[in-house]
């Protein structure tokens, strides 16, 4: 817990945000989950929209967890875990899996972060770290292909340190990419400007979250 | 029998010299479907052996025999869904070391890449993520300096290994721009986006697990187990394929043979594991 503010307001909990984002998911669009926090938007996608999830690994149409005992090994998602494919969900190669993406098939992509600066630029797959073994995955392919690329992460590091930044400082995973950020403070859009303000958490000031963030934030 | 009132099958007519000497060894001792031809090749140079197509090796040995030492081996499978462990349990047997492993993760647990790295015979990983909770042999031999990595998008592995498939010199990709990852490489603008070029990876070997395969290598996929096998299968040499089922010529299904077997050299029957848990 970060201890950078007076609490006059409360942060989303995990699946409040993951229940925002999916709130502004529209009807019939193709969505690619991150590994990580993202994975919990489907919990929370409204049961009345048809929304087609798609898995790097080859799933279009994917639907949520087997009923235990159901698993099937060869059906399982980008984080590995076993998951069930919806009527008229389809299967494919991974450079079939990935022209959707970099091909601009794909509506929407919501990525976990480490960092996201100002201009778009996105930190998510590396700390730098000495001594830490690097992995990519689907990241940079996620990062630059979807037309829109969303960002969910909570919006302090565990040190409490502002993850919205005016540059990264952590290995980039693509460079100008993101278009709009959800943190469990504040829901922003990226635009040539910087940050812009689309609503923050009740009782939050822009002003108090232009402080705590260490960034400038254009109201709506 | 002249080739037009041939069985129902199509049939091939090869020199030896078209084939590897062990696929050839391997069609001549089965025995099967070899025929000479007298008749119509009387006057021929040289009498001429007409065999139908047989892709299907008896065991995982026979399809491995000829790994060398230094090969490139691509691996297919994401974590355990389509990785072939009784290829890379063959492969680790067959004792080729100092191999370049194409896959896109560097091993799970004590089976398939963790073991054939635990086994000391990798010199190199090209994947796309190493790091994952169970990567603890990859993870030991990097920090020791004892395995090289290179690190490559997952999209763009898949993409560069299907490009060396398809006889495609490489591409340019707006994905990695302005990354490490695409540092030193060849950067251009179309259309306004900056693209980085990539070139094609191929190799001397694909190991990927399909689902049903003939003789004439033609292959289905189990759900997300298809992800690299297809491409890995047109960028190898010799891609050899373990199937669950061996079905016979038609059994599949024009419509739905995912890699046609012009992309497949060998297929190996291999029982289904049973499901780990």
């Amino acid at each position: 817990m970060s201890t950078t503010t007076a609490t006059t307001y409360q942060r989303l909990t995990r699946d409040q945000l993951a229940a925002r984002i999916a709130q502004d998911i529209p009807e019939g669009a193709y969505v690619n989950l991150g590994i990580g926090m993202p994975t919990l938007v489907a919990n929370h996608l409204p049961a009345h929209r048809e929304i087609v999830l798609q898995s790097e690994n080859g799933i279009l149409g994917m639907g949520p967890a087997p009923t235990p005992g159901q698993e099937d090994l060869d059906l399982i998602n980008a984080g590995k875990s076993p998951v069930t494919l919806v009527a008229g969900g389809s299967y494919f190669d991974s450079a079939e899996s990935f022209s959707m993406m970099r091909g601009g098939h794909l509506d929407i992509s919501v990525l976990g972060a480490f960092q996201v600066a100002a201009n778009g630029d996105l930190a998510n797959w590396h700390t730098g770290r000495a001594g830490d073994i690097p992995a990519v995955g689907g990241a940079m392919d996620l990062a630059v292909g979807a037309k829109q690329t969303w960002v969910m992460m909570e919006h302090f590091t565990h040190q409490g340190v502002s993850k919205i930044v005016g540059a990264c400082s952590y290995p980039l995973t693509g460079v100008r990419c993101v278009t709009r950020v959800y943190t469990d403070l504040a829901v922003m859009d990226i635009t040539p400007g910087g940050f812009l303000l689309v609503e923050a958490v009740a009782g939050l000031t822009i002003d108090e979250l232009q402080r705590v963030s260490g960034v400038l934030i254009a109201a709506a | 029998m002249a080739p037009s009132d041939a069985k129902s099958s199509p049939t091939v007519w090869v020199t030896p010299s078209r084939r590897l000497p062990c696929e050839r060894r391997r069609v001549v001792a089965c025995g099967i479907y070899e025929e000479y031809f007298a008749p119509i090749f009387l006057f021929a140079p040289r009498a001429h052996l007409r065999t139908l197509i047989n892709k299907i090796f008896p065991t995982i040995a026979d399809a491995l025999a000829d790994v060398r030492d230094g090969a490139t081996i691509m691996i297919g499978g994401f974590g355990g869904a389509g990785m072939p462990v009784a290829l890379v349990d063959g492969l680790i047997a067959q004792g080729a070391r100092d191999l370049t492993i194409v896959a896109n993760n560097a091993g799970n647990g004590e089976t398939g890449i963790a073991a054939l790295l635990a086994a000391g015979k990798v010199r190199k990983v090209i994947c796309s993520f190493p790091r994952q909770a169970d990567s603890h042999h990859f993870d030991a031999l990097y920090r020791a300096g004892k395995v090289e990595l290179e690190l490559v998008p997952q999209g763009n592995l898949a993409e560069r290994i299907r490009a060396a498939g398809a006889g495609i010199g490489g591409f340019f990709t707006r994905v990695g721009f302005g990354t490490e990852l695409a540092k030193g490489k060849e950067v251009r603008e179309i259309d306004g986006h900056m693209y980085v070029y990539e070139t094609p990876i191929r190799a001397d070997f694909a190991l990927v697990k399909a689902e049903q395969g003939d003789r004439w290598g033609n292959l289905t996929f189990s759900k997300s187990a298809r992800n690299f096998g297809p491409v890995m299968a047109m960028a190898a040499s010799v891609a050899v394929a373990s199937v669950h089922k061996i079905v016979t010529l038609g059994e599949i299904e024009p419509e739905h043979v995912v890699t046609p077997g012009i992309f497949v050299q060998r297929v190996v029957l291999v029982e289904q594991e049973a499901l780990a848990t």
